[in-house]
């Protein structure tokens, strides 16, 4: 097993045409992934990278039996794609785009709510992959394994660093989700370490973390009660000066809250194996299992 | 993006709520006519206008009872920076002064919007204790901190607002002035795509009004390609003019006070090459994510932005290779160094697709610049070279 997308899943594109899109939907699918077609409006019944195209999500549903999105649409339509996912019946949405408002993502999550079946991964993210068996995001699939890590994070190329050590020790990877960078997201750490303690394939997890908010914090809680595997986790942002915005729109120290050393502290006291320096995810996984 | 205080009062002046007369002075010339602008009779209060708190407690603030203490503070200020607990030791320039009607105050009380990250929605949160640091009346005195959430409709319900309003004794006439400033609030919020509103102090004057004296807004800068008309408020002079210039490029740039310089792709790999380098006993000097594409002319207006400051030594570049090629990346890296005859000794760590050739190329390009394939060697190599 893996998590949250495998060999079964079927997957669409939204803003499929366009040349990001294009880019790394040819990749997920010369990776093996199940893309069965992409929704640009207007350009419904065209064939792109050898898939159909659809004007809409639903009329996309209705045709390929799709269940997973990916949304590559720019910002401003973000919030309409993700709505659109949602009604047409899509029960996996990820959602690539950066820069979308915070007021949208409320929106998003106030109408998510009549749709406790769908899941929102991002946005502002990397996406998911199930090494071996399905890619749906933009990291780059060399540097992956199969194997027993649960990896989450809340950055992209972090993730791709906790990938590399974790395929370096031969440890492999399960399943690697990236939650994304912004304040409001889809889905929490909490989530994808519930679905990684459930997971058989996964043994043991790595959480990438970030300055800002107080998700880690209470991923730390969460790890304390409910999680029996080893897990490691590396918080960004020790250096990061207060009040400053680090690039990702959620990385931010406010008001004194959400520093590294208080997410380190927190980590360490649920029992989590914390490293402050990045290099040692692969090596402190090591030790523990 | 922040706006200047008499630019929230501009907004919130178009949204209903209550707040006082006043008028801006941006060059001694026009002190005559802002004063016309109020009623002066018994005096204004001076406000020096810049993107940080704590103005008060540094003079920023200042009630003026003739025409001569405005001047005075007009010479004080206008054209000088104000340095406060929340600038760098240089501070911010004050290029504008407001001056506003006199408030009597009975008493201050406290109120803001601010994005919850943890409920996903927006939260209020209202004080009895006004004029104060709210984290800090939140530490010592939690008790005195009412929080509600706006519903999915971007409203509070009136009985939130009613059981707030009698824990903070307002009388009838009063509770209805605040539900009308919390509904305005609200409104601005969503409209204007605010991250923060806040009034500090909200006061109850001794005529026994609600009454806004003091006004913060930050605006969502994701949001800002549909909020033009606020857009154009923006005070580049109040923004380290590094950040501003990286941000007019597309890059993503935080100074700091280190001698390396840091050049990485990925906003998380950034902070993270940032945490590396002060591991290995370094200061970093800046944060830079020069994005998931990092192009040639992406790489060479980020060592344009490194170079700038003057405190650099030696500049640490840390590219994950994913999709892009990190070949690519070492020859835009090598062309940019030509370029701009980059003098200062360089690292760069090259990691995935295609980072043996690319190291080849820098290790063989004649230039200081030298090619490690890990983080932790790189980061040692230029805290050694900088030394």
């Amino acid at each position: 097993m893996s998590v949250l997308i495998n060999k079964e899943t079927k997957a669409i594109f939204q803003g499929f045409t366009g040349s990001q899109a294009t880019m790394h939907a040819e990749q997920c699918i010369e990776y093996g992934t199940s893309v069965v077609g992409g929704v640009t409006p207007g350009k419904g019944g065209m064939t792109h990278l050898e898939k159909p195209v659809f004007n809409s999500v639903k009329e996309a549903c209705t045709q390929t039996n799709a269940d997973t999105s990916v949304i590559f649409v720019p910002a401003k339509f973000t919030k309409e794609a993700i709505i659109e996912a949602a009604e047409a019946g899509i029960s996996l949405i990820i959602c690539i785009t950066e820069g979308v408002p915070v007021i949208d993502m409320i929106e998003v999550t106030n109408v998510l709510k009549q749709y406790p079946e769908v899941r929102l991964i991002g946005p502002n993210c990397p996406g998911v992959i199930t090494p071996g068996e399905a890619k749906l995001g933009i990291m780059p699939a060399s540097i992956h394994q199969r194997g027993s890590v649960g990896i989450v994070s809340r950055s992209g190329t972090l993730t791709y660093e906790a990938v590399k050590q974790t395929t370096d020790t031969g440890l492999g990877q399960s399943t690697c989700i990236g939650i994304g960078g912004d304040p409001i997201n889809g889905t929490s750490f909490i989530d994808c370490l519930r679905m990684f303690e459930e997971d058989q394939q996964t043994d043991s997890m790595v959480m990438v973390g970030e300055i800002g908010g107080t998700a880690e914090e209470e991923a730390a809680e969460y790890i304390k009660s409910n999680v029996t595997k080893p897990v490691v986790s590396y918080i960004a942002g020790v250096t990061a000066p207060k009040g400053k915005r680090m690039g990702h729109a959620g990385a931010i120290i406010s008001g004194g809250k959400g520093t590294a050393q208080d997410k380190f502290k927190a980590l360490e006291s649920a029992g989590v194996g914390v490293v402050t320096d990045l290099n040692l995810i692969g090596s402190k996984l090591k030790e523990l299992l | 993006m922040n706006l200047h205080e008499y630019q929230a009062k501009e907004l919130f002046e178009k949204y209903g709520m209550p707040v006082s007369k006043r008028s801006v002075i941006t060059n001694k010339e026009n002190i005559e006519d802002a004063l016309n602008q109020i009623n002066f009779s018994d005096g204004c209060v001076a406000k020096v206008q810049a993107h940080t708190g704590g103005r008060g407690k540094v003079g920023g603030v200042k009630l003026c009872s003739t025409i001569e203490d405005v001047k005075v503070f007009v010479d004080q200020w206008l054209g000088k920076n104000i340095v406060t607990i929340q600038t760098d030791n240089e501070g911010l320039p004050v290029n504008v002064i407001s001056l506003e009607e006199l408030t009597n105050i009975d008493k201050e009380l406290y109120m803001s919007l601010v994005v919850d990250r943890g409920s996903k929605s927006i939260s209020m949160i209202v004080s009895e204790a006004g004029g104060m640091n709210i984290e800090e009346v939140a530490e010592t005195n939690p008790e005195k901190i009412l929080k509600a959430q706006l519903n999915t409709d971007f409203k509070i319900s009136e009985d939130k607002v009613a059981d707030i309003a009698k824990k903070l004794s307002l009388n009838d006439s009063q509770s209805k002035e605040f539900n009308e400033i919390i509904d305005s609030c609200c409104r601005l919020f969503k409209d204007k795509d605010l991250s923060l509103l806040e009034i500090n102090p909200l006061v109850i004057t001794d005529k026994g009004h609600l009454h806004c004296l003091d006004a913060k807004i930050n605006i969502d800068e994701n949001a800002l390609y549909r909020q033009e008309d606020l857009t154009v408020l923006r005070d580049a002079s109040q923004e380290d003019q590094r950040e501003y210039e990286a941000k007019q490029s597309d890059l993503s740039y935080v100074a700091l006070d280190g001698n390396i310089g840091c050049m990485v792709n990925g906003a998380g790999l950034a902070m993270g090459t940032m945490d590396t380098i002060k591991l290995y006993d370094g200061e970093p000097a800046n944060f830079l994510d020069v994005g998931g594409t990092a192009t040639k002319e992406r790489v060479s207006t980020a060592f344009q932005l490194i170079l700038s400051d003057k405190n650099v030594k030696g500049i640490l570049v840390n590219i994950f290779g994913g999709i892009v090629r990190c070949d690519l990346i070492a020859q835009g890296i090598i062309d940019a160094i030509k370029e701009r005859s980059v003098d200062v000794p360089i690292v760069v760590r090259l990691q995935g697709n295609q980072s043996e050739h690319g190291k080849e190329l820098l290790n063989q390009s004649g230039l200081n610049v030298i090619g490690e394939d890990s983080l932790q060697l790189a980061a040692q190599k230029i805290v050694e070279l900088v030394r």
